[in-house]
């Protein structure tokens, strides 16, 4: 017979209220097998701890059950409270009396609270009847992080990573790391120069010697689980010998070929061996190969003559590396709506209208003007420039629902860095609403109105053309309730901040979820928001949706900060709730394998002695599987169990009444 | 030359019967010459013009409902010329394909059996899509060489786009290519895709001259010498609201007019004198006429 004890917890009111907790207890006692009740006003605390401790140990107790909150709030407490007892901690059950019984109940003396907990406690008694004593999972756990992005959130958790010791592999699909705030000028809300904060960290990411640099690279394809990840890497050629290039920049020099460039976003022109910007990390330029005339058609290889080190290589070809990893970091960023879907506002037809990203290029002193505000066109300075915030952001019909966040901020970033440059210069804003909750946001946003003399307009344009060499943008402004036309040089449209192209195959590859907009879903939006679903991979920055700077870098911290406490003990113990299958009954239909959302269940050859395959079965691996129970559900011949929720159990329970 | 020629049933619509005549008869002149002919449906009846586009009461939909039931005994396509015709048609036939419910009420009122299986066209697509505009261009005898126009869309065209759009809605151009293989010179202006004013003509009139006024202006103002429309009200209320602004001399002529010009009709075919704008001395400065 089972020596089973049973505490009720009152909670305080918040169970008592309408549930008659000693009522629970009297009842429980007469229930075979049960030979210690109680009833508390708080179980959880450390007096409530203390007589459950000493229960266990007074009445040499097996199983003991706890009737309170929802296993989310206090079972690991009181798991560990038994454990401390000497009890296995797997042989605590928890009874949610509160959310779904006292809480949605009334009237303490119609006892319909009381009546509910008793049944519930009881359906629990005869679970934990037929509980199996577990252990924890022990996983060996490879300590070498990967990072998949090169922005400044991957930056800053590779950096984080390697500085808590551990080796970190960096890999990044463009030829440089730095990402999308390589490419801005300066900051909000202190206004510091992006390069200028940004640089420090790639160069120390170069020379850290924990991190590895894999530029020009992507993640082909990822196996295995936490703490054991097999991950593929397409190196994809440079045509240049990383090792011995010294970074001279002679072959870019000499090359006689010019393409549009996509780091300055068709503002300006590079060449086809290129590094994407002057301060690149690594230096080592790569060549564009479908314009290069030499890898196309054999004509030209004018780098190659002038290379010193004879480090041009136009045979080269891609290499597939595989790395271990015991966990990944994804930091793949953000990129912008194309603006072409909004005719109205003219982006694509006239020159002058440009996106947000390309304004911080030609603010920017390494960008095409160096620096200097000029229009696109014709090199003219701007006299008047017209802001346009939510091009696509708020707006179900024909861009994205969400608001992309950062725009306030940066547009009114725009109008301080315009009429700092461009003295005179007068700077319209159409808004919807001004967002700018952040520290110190609201004052930067009021000091571009008051200060900078930007022009804020609260309505939609719903033209935008040329006449006469000037834009004409038409709008309403609503606060007057009049329209309004106005001459610009120069039209910014505030684009949407959107997922980057293919974020969703690397999910799928990774397998991670995500939403509707292609953002990476964490595990929990408030109190695990660095984690996915799939144990060992983590997430940081706009990869999970539209982000500013300082949440980036807190967020590549946090996810460093999970790696680390990962790769803290050799090897990580995880709740032993995972299906298991029976080999005997189990017919290979892999039913259960294709409905297995974690990739955890692989298909394993039973051998005879001489080595002959007897047969194929489903096997459960331990460091992949979560626990959700979807395999059991999903198995025809009834052989796969979920360990602490067995159909026995669920039947026992169910049984009681 | 024994070619066979493409039948496409068409629609014409009240205000073609009436008032627009021009407007019909130079697209059946046009359609022929290049090589589909406009096979006018036997029995039609008023599309209900306004009505059928208030959302909320079904009793609108019949009369176009009456009208594509019977198109659809003859053909799997139908083609109109006017706007709002268009407007109404295409968008009826959504309603009815998509709703089942609407579909039933619709069908029980007209003692009709209509899924929604048409395809509604407008003469434009018609040009693009099944002639195509190469062999518009191939056809062409008397280039409307030298001539800046100005191509007016108004919003029965383009609106709502997703049940009737006929191009990009913030930035169509299929108007302009047409311009383009007649041999205009198109003029792409900001004002072709705004309202004209439409049905405010009848108790407004102010408001008309305004928004109408604010097109002929604006065309005139990227350099436009003449404006082209797709539909009678639109063509109604442009004429009629020229004197709005300075540019009174820009005339406005239908665009199958254009296109009979181009396809090198007699002038004297193409209703010209119908208009209230007189495009002559344009033509004529051109070396067109």
């Amino acid at each position: 017979m089972p020596r089973i004890g049973v505490f009720v917890c009152q909670c305080g009111n918040n169970i008592a209220a309408t549930v008659d907790t000693k009522k629970v207890a009297e009842e429980m006692a007469k229930i075979p097998g049960v030979v210690y009740t109680c009833d508390y006003k708080f179980m959880c605390s450390s007096p409530g701890q203390e007589t459950l401790k000493q229960a266990i140990k007074e009445n040499d107790l097996d199983g003991i059950i706890v009737s309170a909150c929802s296993p989310h709030m206090h079972e690991k407490t009181f798991r560990k409270a038994s454990e401390a007892a000497g009890l296995n901690p797997y042989q605590c059950e928890i009874t949610n009396i509160r959310e779904q019984c006292s809480w949605v109940h009334h009237d303490k003396t119609k006892a319909t609270g009381t009546v509910k907990s008793i049944d519930l406690t009881r359906m629990t008694i005869q679970r934990l009847k037929k509980n199996q004593p577990l252990k924890k999972i022990k996983i060996p756990v490879k300590k070498k992080a990967l990072v998949i992005g090169g922005g400044i959130a991957g930056i800053q958790a590779a950096l984080d990573i390697a500085e808590g010791g551990r080796e970190v592999i960096l890999v990044e699909k463009e030829p440089s790391i730095g990402g999308n705030m390589a490419r801005l000028s300066e900051t909000f809300p202190t206004m510091d120069c992006s390069q200028c904060i940004l640089t420090p960290k790639m160069v120390e990411a170069e020379l850290n010697e924990n991190i590895t640099l894999y530029t020009y690279s992507e993640v082909e394809k990822v196996d295995g689980y936490i703490g054991n990840f097999t991950v593929t890497v397409r190196r994809k050629s440079k045509y240049v010998d990383e090792e011995r290039c010294t970074g001279c920049g002679e072959c870019i020099e000499k090359c006689p070929f010019k393409v549009e460039s996509a780091f300055e976003l068709g503002l300006n022109k590079r060449k086809v061996i290129y590094t994407p910007f002057p301060q690149s990390v690594p230096n080592i330029p790569v060549i564009d190969a479908p314009n290069c005339p030499k890898i196309q058609k054999d004509k030209c290889g004018a780098c190659a003559i002038v290379c010193g080190p004879k480090c041009i290589d136009f045979k080269m070809e891609d290499k597939l590396e595989t790395v271990e990893v015991g966990a990944i970091v994804v930091a793949t960023g953000y990129q912008l709506m194309p603006n072409e879907r909004f005719g109205e506002y003219g982006y694509g037809r006239i020159k002058d209208v440009i996106s947000g990203l390309q304004f911080e290029r030609l603010a920017s002193s390494s960008g095409p003007t160096g620096g200097e505000i000029r229009r696109p066109s014709d090199g003219k300075v701007p006299e008047s420039v017209v802001f346009i915030q939510c091009v696509g952001s708020r707006d179900e019909k024909k861009g994205v629902s969400y608001c992309s966040k950062i725009c306030c901020m940066y547009t009114a970033k725009h109008t301080k860095l315009y009429s700092h440059k461009v003295h005179g210069g007068q700077a319209y804003v159409f808004y919807m609403d001004i967002r700018s909750g952040g520290k110190r946001y609201e004052e930067f946003v009021r000091g571009a109105i008051e200060h900078d003399g930007a022009m804020y307009l609260r309505g939609r344009v719903s033209r935008v053309y040329e006449k006469n060499g000037k834009i004409i943008v038409q709008g309403a402004d609503t606060l007057s309730g009049s329209q309004v036309e106005i001459e610009a040089d120069m039209v910014v449209l505030a684009t949407a901040v959107v997922s980057r192209e293919g974020a969703d195959g690397l999910a799928q590859r990774l397998g991670i979820g995500y939403d509707k907009h292609k953002f990476y879903n964490e595990y929990h939006p408030k109190l695990k928001p660095v984690e996915t679903v799939t144990a060992g991979i983590y997430l940081a920055g706009s990869c999970m949706g539209p982000m500013d700077i300082p949440d980036s870098v807190a967020q590549g911290s946090a996810a460093a900060s999970k790696v680390l406490a990962l790769f803290s003990a050799d090897e990580m113990a995880r709740e032993p709730i995972t299906s298991v299958v029976n080999k005997v009954t189990c017919n290979a239909c892999w039913d259960c394998l294709t409905a297995c959302p974690y990739t955890a269940i692989e298909r394993d050859a039973i051998k005879d002695r001489k080595g002959n395959i007897v047969k194929w079965v489903a096997k459960v691996n331990d460091g992949v599987c979560q626990g959700c129970g979807v395999c059991v559900a999903a198995c025809r011949s009834k052989s796969i169990d979920l360990k602490g929720y067995t159909d026995e159990q669920v039947f026992a329970a169910i049984n009681t009444f | 030359m024994n070619q066979v020629l493409m039948k496409i049933p068409y629609y014409p619509g009240c205000t073609l019967n009436t008032v627009a005549k021009q407007f019909d008869s130079s697209a059946r002149d046009s359609a022929l010459a290049v090589g589909f002919e406009m096979a006018e449906l036997k029995q039609w009846n008023c599309c209900g013009a306004t009505f059928p586009l208030a959302p909320d009461n079904l009793m609108g939909l019949t009369a176009p409902a009456k009208v594509l039931s019977g198109a659809r005994k003859v053909g799997d396509t139908l083609t109109t010329l006017c706007s709002v015709c268009y407007n109404v048609l295409k968008r009826t036939n959504s309603v009815i394909r998509e709703s089942k419910e609407k579909r039933g009420v619709v069908n029980g009122f007209i003692e009709e059996e209509y899924d929604g299986s048409l395809s509604v066209l407008h003469y434009l697509e018609v040009l693009r899509d099944r002639v195509g505009f190469d062999k518009v261009k191939g056809a062409v005898k008397r280039p409307l060489k030298g001539i800046k126009a100005g191509a007016y869309y108004g919003c029965m065209l383009l609106r709502p786009f997703e049940d009737v759009g006929i191009d990009n809605a913030e930035r169509p151009t299929i108007f302009e290519d047409l311009l383009k293989a007649l041999g205009a010179e198109p003029v792409e202006f900001p004002n072709r895709i705004e309202c004209c004013g439409a049905h405010l003509a009848m108790n407004d009139e102010e408001v008309v001259t305004r928004l109408s006024g604010a097109v002929i202006d604006s065309a005139a103002g990227m350099g436009a010498e003449l404006v082209v429309t797709s539909c009678p009200l639109c063509q109604y209320n442009l004429e009629k609201s020229r004197g709005a602004g300075s540019s009174n001399g820009v005339p406005v002529i239908y665009f199958t007019q254009a296109l009979g010009l181009a396809l090198g009709q007699d002038i004297e075919t193409l209703g010209f004198e119908k208009n209230a704008t007189d495009v002559m001395p344009l033509l004529k400065k051109k070396g067109i006429a």
